[in-house]
């Protein structure tokens, strides 16, 4: 039959009942499930108010304008009793971010050290890395809390018998208190003198290696970055008369006050997360350099390269591929358990929210602005995981 | 866990608008019959509730129970003890589970009026304090200046230290910790140069969890009001009457001297308020439901007030606790009994 057909003209579609056919279908089932979800949604949401209003429970997010009332015991930014719960729970959140950061930056460097021991031909070395990723990743992270807030109130002295390890710094069961620098005006122009002299510093590096390639003689780049870095911030220093005035603590009735403070709720929080989430990191950067097949290994040898040079230029940036991902994973981690300061009574988000939650009695609000904010740091940090994972992949060469 | 409770208390309060539908004397008639109070007690706070090595439950709360099950069954020991962690015991009672909650419960207005409870009466007037280690030689809370004060999270404290300090123009610095364990452990550490909470816990944890409790003081700045009473659900009028006459007689007895070891020979009394009390005056108990040796039955087995309170967290216990507050109002306290005439 068909071969009396021109081909050229097209067979009209054959007509079918819009039931059976399959793109009507598709979109059927897409409108009904969505029209499902949506219901719910709208169901729970209109369930759980009206249940409230029931019970005569308040709802709405006015209370954040409200004066929270209670202290905090420590803050980046400044905060009173008589501040509203927004600003306090934005305290926590900066206090969350705090340990975050400072902890990612723990846990990648003792990480890749580990990491690497771990794969080292010194057989002590080797062995101690092993012993420290099985017992630091099979313990649970809240009893690892524990062990450092005890060790620290435990062993440290009293405010009157500080240590005094160093001129101006006293390390005691309210923490580790160090003298800083008298704000001055001079300090903003030398943090700007610093910042100039890091971007200079990058296009001189940027110059020294185009010199290097094009010329193939290497221009001296120690010495000037150095006088960039260091040089031009203390010009600007020495400019403004070269301002020194220290705040120190000093000693009170009962602790030292003034100077910067690390409290030891920080401390445990920050070593315990860093050191347990090390442990997995470690884990994830031997298998990251194992998966770089060793042929690369041997030719990058073949070609004359030295060991330190092999690692740097063929193997590491191969291993990063694959380091990467996993590491996101650790990184979320380490600022979801975070959440666990409660515990040592480190006032980081979800201490402050809980608070709140429990002088207003406002749970629902409470518990959705914790799970909002918590969303918006992981995902800004998988989002910027991710933009430095497409940097580092191998480009596809067509 | 707030919230948990919260829709725990909503069930609950549910439930027990479909079980007391107005049955007048329907706690006391299902108590008769089952032979025993089941009363909610704290799980374990030494000197209000606590069982001791043996297994035996102790404490002024505890006595409470003992006096009500006396007054009301003629044996002190027929009660069974329900212990309740602080989500927990609104609940239990409004549910039914327990006949009286006794548990170093703060009465509010919340409480009485939303939370479908009834509180009888104060047994123990308390409030938020602090306790220093005695080497720091710290007299009055007024000069706690720059501190650091480990505090428990919970409904009111951090907010009473707040304005505690504030009020004063003081700056302090709390640290918060969401446990009893790792806030006990904190101060004993040292962590902190003092601690808040209710006084009475003070005393509690000081005997029991303190290496040598002479080593702390507790000051004598109260900064807020915590009035416990045992609470019984809304919806039996009779029952009510009846714990709240129960407290109150326990306090009269102690204002008229009747005690566990003089009751018999009081008996033969010529003072009306102590035969109306012990001796079947004017038929006191039977208004209530209750046998006519109810109110002897109670001293006879459990004591006075007073009594009790000696016995549980007086000064010779470990608690230490003076009456202060707590003192008969004619030796300048404010437990007033009302008179059972």
């Amino acid at each position: 039959m068909t071969t009396f057909e021109d081909p050229a003209v097209p067979s009209e579609p054959p007509r079918v009942a819009p039931w059976n056919n399959p793109s009507v279908r598709a979109w059927v089932y897409q409108v009904v499930v969505m029209g499902l979800v949506l219901a719910l949604a709208v169901y729970l949401i209109n369930n759980t108010l009206t249940n409230l209003s029931e019970r005569s429970i308040r709802t709405g997010f006015g209370f954040l304008d409200r004066e929270a009332g209670f202290r905090m015991g420590e803050s980046i930014i400044p905060i009173e009793p008589s501040n509203s719960y927004g600003r306090a729970i934005l305290a926590g959140f900066l206090n969350t971010l705090k340990v975050a950061i400072l902890g990612i930056i723990l846990c990648t460097v003792v990480g890749v050290v580990i990491g690497i021991a771990r794969l080292s031909r010194n057989w002590l070395v080797q062995k101690l890395a092993t012993v420290y990723v099985e017992t630091l990743r099979n313990i649970p992270i809240l009893l690892q809390l524990f062990f450092w807030y005890a060790i620290i109130t435990g062993t440290f002295p009293n405010s009157q018998e500080a240590w005094k390890p160093l001129p101006g710094v006293f390390i005691s069961k309210s923490g580790i208190l160090h003298a800083v620098p008298v704000a001055d005006p001079a300090h903003l122009w030398i943090g700007i003198a610093l910042l100039v002299g890091i971007i200079a510093t990058v296009f001189y590096g940027r110059w020294v290696r185009r010199q290097q390639q094009e010329t193939g003689r290497r221009p001296p780049l120690l010495g000037p970055a150095l006088g960039l870095i260091v040089g031009l911030p203390f010009l600007v220093f020495l400019g403004f008369g070269a301002p020194l005035a220290w705040d120190l603590p000093v000693m009170g009735r009962f602790r030292f006050t003034g100077g910067q403070e690390i409290t030891p709720e920080f401390l445990a929080l920050w070593i315990g997360l860093g050191l347990y989430t090390a442990a997995f990191v470690a884990e994830v950067v031997r298998g990251g350099i194992l998966a770089v097949d060793w042929g690369q290994t041997e030719a990058a040898g073949a070609l004359g390269l030295r060991r330190g040079l092999v690692l740097r230029l063929v193997v590491l940036p191969q291993a990063l591929r694959v380091i990467i991902p996993p590491t996101t994973n650790q990184y979320l981690n380490l600022t979801k358990n975070s959440s666990l300061a409660v515990a040592v009574g480190y006032p980081e988000l979800t201490s402050v929210t809980d608070t709140t939650l429990n002088q207003t009695g406002q749970a629902v609000e409470c518990i959705a602005i914790m799970m909002a904010i918590y969303l918006a740091i992981s995902l800004s940090i998988s989002g910027g995981m991710n933009l430095y994972n497409r940097a580092v992949q191998i480009p596809d060469r067509r | 866990m707030n919230k948990l409770a919260s829709i725990l208390a909503g069930a609950a309060v549910a439930t027990m608008a479909v079980v007391s539908t107005a049955n007048a004397g329907a706690v006391l008639n299902a108590i008769k019959q089952k032979d025993f109070i089941q009363c909610g007690v704290n799980t374990g706070l030494a000197g209000f509730g606590i069982p001791d090595s043996q297994g035996n439950w102790t404490g002024l709360d505890v006595d409470f129970c003992r006096a009500l099950a006396a007054a009301v069954l003629g044996d002190s020991k027929k009660v069974k003890f329900t212990p309740l962690s602080a989500p927990q015991r609104f609940t239990a009672l409004q549910s039914g589970e327990i006949d009286v909650l006794s548990r170093n419960t703060t009465i509010t207005l919340t409480r009485d009026a939303s939370l479908g409870l009834h509180g009888a009466g104060v047994w123990y007037y308390d409030g938020q304090g602090f306790m220093v280690p005695k080497k720091l030689n710290v007299k009055s809370a007024k000069e706690l200046k720059d501190a650091e004060i480990c505090v428990q999270s919970g409904t009111t404290t951090e907010l009473n230290l707040s304005d505690y300090f504030r009020a004063n123009n003081m700056t302090f610095k709390p640290v918060v910790f969401a446990t009893l364990d790792e806030f006990k452990t904190a101060y004993f550490n040292e962590r902190c140069q003092a601690m808040t909470t209710d006084a009475s816990s003070l005393a509690a944890l000081r005997a029991a969890d303190a290496r040598n409790p002479e080593d702390h003081v507790i000051l004598p700045e109260i900064i807020s009001k915590e009035p416990l009473g045992p609470m019984v659900r809304r919806g039996d009028d009779e029952w009510f009457a009846i714990v709240k006459w129960v407290l109150n007689t326990a306090l009269e007895a102690e204002e008229y001297g009747i005690t566990q070891a003089n009751v018999d020979s009081m008996k033969a009394s010529t003072n009306p308020n102590v035969a109306r009390i012990i001796a079947n005056r004017d038929e006191m108990g039977v208004k209530l439901g209750l046998s006519p040796e109810w109110g002897y039955n109670m001293i006879k087995q459990v004591g006075n007030y007073g009594e009790i309170f000696e016995r549980n967290v007086g000064t010779s216990t470990k608690l230490k606790l003076d009456r202060g507050l707590n003192a008969q109002w004619s030796k300048g306290g404010i437990m007033y009994g009302t008179p059972a005439r």
